[in-house]
């Protein structure tokens, strides 16, 4: 039976274009950028100099608090400099320059592609190969993967939801991930399984994706407590509250965290790269990116090193069409533009999306006829028109007791509007706001 | 690389839906109770129309260009549907002049006033619709015979006002169905009345292809009705005598128009669907107790007035489920 989330949401076009197309590796750039700040927490802290030879696989920034995680070189070479460079965020970000010779992996790295299916190691240990090999969320939100995997004090798991819906438009890497490497994910969702004491694991992928459904139902039956949880299509489905609602029936409490309800979420990506560090030693250095776009010569999917240059994967993907607009960091709803193809990837990048010319500026906004859609379409039962006006008349402390907190930024309200406002905007900055006087007001 | 890229924040994508092709639909939905109007009531329906729309968008065309000095907007639509639903509350027989004045009182104090678009607290044609009511109500309450009715005459009463008469010179209601039009008539169009008012079917056709097309939702138009139709049941059961059965005062005046194309209108109406069923519930309320204790024998246009006035109100208190509780 299909399940989905009760509230809100939207259905864009899908633009699955490179659905079909396998999981390519990418040539190695000759050079790369390692922004320390991958990661939602603490930046790491640089432990190379200049000059320095570094191994594939090397630590190159240490985690520097709890909610931190390492940072590692994803090639083998010469540190060129440390210095700060834009990321996708727009902002300059320090990171480690390295100039790439050859691809020399560090010794217990095993870099074959045999599966591994046995274990035995215990919980804490799982947890700690997962910190060390710099695990952090891959579904977007790059939170590290090691800290929920501490549930807080008089806190328990109950059920472990893997997050194979890539409800976004047009992005395909995770589903290509299912497709091609199934065993891993599920020996990756047993180790996290394990990490958290916890029974019983669900993987929720959408039916627009039914070669992954049936297929990891089908492996399923080989893993102790995993099953699969097909998905009506409904965007942001994977976001993880509207995840955890869909599959479990429980609302996580506005403010709280999904353990609140007894659920931890991770990405089928995060899954797979706790199976390469646990099973292969191996630290996050790659990750797969949809390369896609209604333009591109060549839709694609890559596995691509930690670090590469933007304009490497569209070369790869058959060159930077001529009507360009706008290039997407991410999905289309929820992605970030980026003004320069010298962004590197990082470990939360999940697609990089070509937008043409003429689709890529919004177009003038009208009054609010106040048709009440994007109070509909918002899976957090909030009301988008009302945030915006407060966030533009910059009445803070109502916007927080109407809960602008709560929204998750999923974009279905701008999505949605007829008259074009740019509610999300104006939502942000009232979100922005709010949450600086809250913590203020904690001091 | 040479050329700039385009920065902005998420969403990069829209839907492909805009604020004027919503307006468009709404016209749509009105076309076949118009028709039927031209149909019924000959070329004068035509020409009320016409004064009405040409009034409304030259109204706000002028009035945005030189008094506010804006850009005009009259493209998108709203003056449109404000023109024909102004014509669609009044007789096909109004002398020029008095449409071009609540054309103006429509676009000019009901919309513009306000701001305009997504600003009126009002409905714009009804706030037409009453200063023309008020002002003239001699001209506004003189209807011109149905065609299709098989009555011989100029002019015609409606239904409830032939009720509302009826009773107030003391004549039971077995009387006074005499000289009613049947149910059957009422519903599909062959009654006395303001051009858009007189065929329930072809305005429920319209509502239907609005609530297709996701223009509206059920919650008003519904729950307006089913008010009106228990309250009127309520009395109905009563007495007999003096309260005609609720399938009339269903099918009758404009009640079909007012709860499908007036009291839907989304700028002057409720958030959320629990608000809307409030609302709904009021301007229900509001028009039964004008059309049974009140002077005028028909009360939507200021049951929805009224209860514009209460949407501000609704949306402060009633405030959709939020996800997590609390």
């Amino acid at each position: 039976m299909l399940k989905t989330f009760k509230k809100g949401g939207v259905h864009p076009p899908e633009n699955k274009l490179s659905a079909a197309k396998k999981i390519e590796v990418l040539p190695l750039p000759k050079s790369v950028f390692i922004p320390v700040a991958q990661h939602i927490g603490a930046p790491a802290t640089p432990v190379v100099n200049k000059g320095d030879l570094v191994k594939t696989g090397q630590i190159i920034a240490k985690s520097s608090s709890f909610v931190s995680t390492n940072i590692h070189s994803s090639v083998s070479g010469k540190v060129k400099k440390i210095d700060f460079s834009a990321d996708s965020s727009g902002y300059p970000k320090q990171g480690v320059f390295i100039d790439v010779e050859g691809d020399e992996w560090l010794e217990e790295i095993d870099c074959s592609e045999e599966f591994v299916k046995e274990f035995n190691i215990d919980g804490p240990e799982i947890i700690k190969k997962i910190q060390d090999a710099g695990i952090v969320g891959l579904g977007g939100a790059t939170f590290p993967t090691h800290v929920k995997l501490v549930p807080p004090k008089g806190m328990k798991a109950e059920v472990l939801l893997i997050n194979g819906v890539e409800c976004e438009p047009y992005l395909t890497s995770d589903h290509r991930l299912m497709l091609e490497k199934p065993d891993e994910i599920l020996v990756g969702t047993q180790l996290l399984m394990k990490a958290l004491h916890v029974e019983k694991a669900v993987i929720g992928i959408e039916n627009n994706k039914p070669d992954a459904i049936e297929l990891l139902s089908e492996k399923c039956k080989g893993y102790q407590g995993i099953s699969v949880q097909p998905l009506k299509v409904k965007y942001p489905q994977g976001g993880e509250k509207q995840l955890i609602k869909a599959v479990t029936g429980k609302e996580v409490p506005s403010g709280g965290l999904p353990i609140a309800v007894g659920a931890v979420v991770s990405n089928v990506g995060t899954a797979f790269a706790v199976y390469e560090a646990v099973q292969k030693n191996k630290p996050l250095i790659e990750r797969v990116v949809t390369v896609t776009g209604k333009n591109v010569a060549n839709p694609s999917n890559f596995k691509v090193r930690v670090g590469t240059a933007t304009s490497e994967l569209i070369e790869a993907a058959g060159g930077l069409p001529e009507d360009t607009g706008k290039i997407i960091s991410g999905g289309p709803m929820m992605g970030r533009a980026v003004a320069s193809l010298d962004v590197p990837v990082t470990k939360g990048t999940s697609g990089i999306l070509i937008i043409k010319e003429d689709e890529s500026k919004r177009k003038e906004y009208m009054a609010c006829i106040r048709c009440s859609r994007c109070v509909s379409v918002c899976p957090m039962g909030l009301e988008p028109y009302l945030l915006m006006t407060l966030g533009e008349k910059q009445i803070f402390d109502r916007a927080e007791q109407e809960r602008v907190m709560d929204c998750i930024e999923c974009g279905s309200c701008s999505y949605t509007c007829p008259s074009q406002r740019p509610l999300l905007d104006y939502i942000r900055f009232g979100k922005g706001k709010v949450g600086q006087i809250i913590r203020s007001r904690k001091k | 690389m040479s050329k700039l890229l385009t920065v902005s924040p998420s969403p990069h994508v829209h839907s492909d839906d805009s604020t004027q092709k919503i307006m468009y639909r709404v016209v749509l939905a009105m076309v076949p109770a118009l028709a039927w109007s031209v149909f019924v009531f000959g070329i004068d329906a035509l020409r009320v129309i016409l004064i009405a729309v040409l009034a409304c968008l030259a109204f706000e065309y002028l009035i945005q260009k030189y008094l506010m000095k804006i850009k005009p907007s009259v493209m998108d639509g709203s003056a449109l549907v404000t023109g024909i639903l102004l014509a669609f509350n009044v007789p096909s027989n109004l002398p020029w002049w008095i449409i071009i004045i609540g054309s103006l009182a429509a676009i000019g104090i009901g919309k513009l006033s306000f701001g305009g678009l997504g600003h009126n607290i009002f409905n714009p044609a009804l706030v037409g619709r009453v200063f023309m009511l008020i002002s003239f109500p001699v001209q506004m309450t003189s209807w011109p015979v149905n065609t299709q009715s098989g009555i011989d005459a100029v002019t015609s009463a409606t239904p409830l006002s032939i009720i509302k008469e009826g009773i107030s010179n003391g004549t039971p209601i077995s009387e006074i169905s005499k000289n009613l039009p049947s149910a059957l008539e009422m519903f599909w169009g062959g009654i006395g009345g303001s051009l858009g008012e007189i065929s329930a079917a072809l305005l429920i056709l319209g509502g239907l292809y609005m609530l297709y097309k996701k223009v509206i939702t059920w919650h008003i138009p519904v729950s307006i009705i089913a008010t009106v139709g228990i309250m009127a049941g309520i009395f109905w059961m009563v007495n007999p005598e003096i309260y005609i059965n609720p399938v009339y005062h269903i099918l009758t005046g404009g009640l079909m128009l007012g709860a499908i194309f007036m009291a839907t209108d989304m700028v002057s109406s409720p958030m959320t669907p629990k608000g809307q069923i409030i609302y709904g519930i009021g301007i229900g309320v509001i028009t039964i107790s004008i059309r049974l204790f009140g002077a005028y024998p028909e009360g939507i246009s200021f049951a929805i007035l009224i209860m514009n006035a209460f949407t501000p109100l609704i949306n402060y208190y009633v405030k959709p489920k939020r996800f997590g509780g609390k």
